[in-house]
């Protein structure tokens, strides 16, 4: 099984302005994959909280999307990177109601409930980095 | 600066996102509409979001507190016009939209804010 990537775009997040860019590349790409209304709907909310994440608390940083290829199927994989604080206990992190910043603490955990694939990756004082995939 | 216009229509505030919203204008209409509320002397507000193609934490949390500002400014809040899809996404998302009253379009969602208002006033 390999899987190959038959394209890629990397968007730079720096304000909320770059949020809604990654929600609109992601919706393009979705329908071009040939994701369902409701599949797109729930890949391009994922990648709205993820590069919220980034911006508000990573300190800015980017994202690549790429549309995959693999043996029998086709998907969209989106990884986010910051440079900022990282996450010190991910487990808490990923627990609904769980903020640090004053939001509604549904991001991380709400985004992995959307998506196929979910990993992550921090170390404090290093960056964090949140890999999502939604396959065909 | 970019701004979600807010119409007034009687007794009630009527607010139609047609726009891909960041989060600062999201944030200014927040603001707009309770301002609005107390100049006007507002006792409902309609907000459509049949345009929205989704309803992130940020939006909804946007929603949730103007109903409940709203609310402490005595006037009603009725979103309406949610899209199949992000009502799905929502729910899995982990938001319910506690306190905020719903209808399926603008037309039933102007019919409970009447009812609203009239019952009140009996």
């Amino acid at each position: 099984m390999t899987v190959t990537a038959l394209k890629s775009e990397a968007i730079l997040l720096r304000s909320s302005e770059d949020v809604i860019r990654v929600r609109q590349l992601t919706r393009e790409w979705a329908i071009q994959t040939g994701f369902s209304l409701v599949e797109q709907t729930k890949l391009i909310t994922a990648a709205s909280e993820l590069a919220r994440n980034t911006v508000d608390y990573g300190g800015g940083g980017k994202v690549l999307v790429e549309a995959l290829n693999d043996t029998n199927r086709r998907g969209l994989q989106l990884t986010f990177m910051d440079e900022g604080p990282g996450i010190a206990d991910i487990e808490m992190a990923l627990k609904d109601g769980y903020t640090t910043g004053g939001g509604l603490g549904l991001g991380l955990g709400g985004a992995k409930r959307l998506v196929n694939d979910f990993e992550i990756v921090s170390r404090p004082g290093e960056g964090t980095r949140v890999r999502i995939a939604r396959w065909k | 600066m970019e701004r979600i216009p807010i119409l007034k229509l009687g007794n009630f505030l009527l607010v139609s996102v047609q726009v891909d919203m960041h989060d600062r204008l999201a944030m200014t209409l927040q603001d707009d509409l309770t301002a609005r509320i107390v100049k006007d002397s507002a006792r409902g507000v309609l907000i459509d979001i049949s345009s929205l193609e989704i309803v992130d934490s940020f939006i909804g949390r946007m929603l949730g507190n103007i109903a409940a500002m709203a609310h402490v400014l005595d006037a009603e809040t009725v979103v309406v016009g949610m899209q199949p899809a992000v009502a799905i996404t929502l729910v899995e998302l982990g938001l319910s939209l506690q306190g905020v009253r719903t209808a399926l379009n603008v037309e039933k969602g102007m019919d409970l804010l009447r009812t609203a208002f009239t019952s009140e006033r009996k």
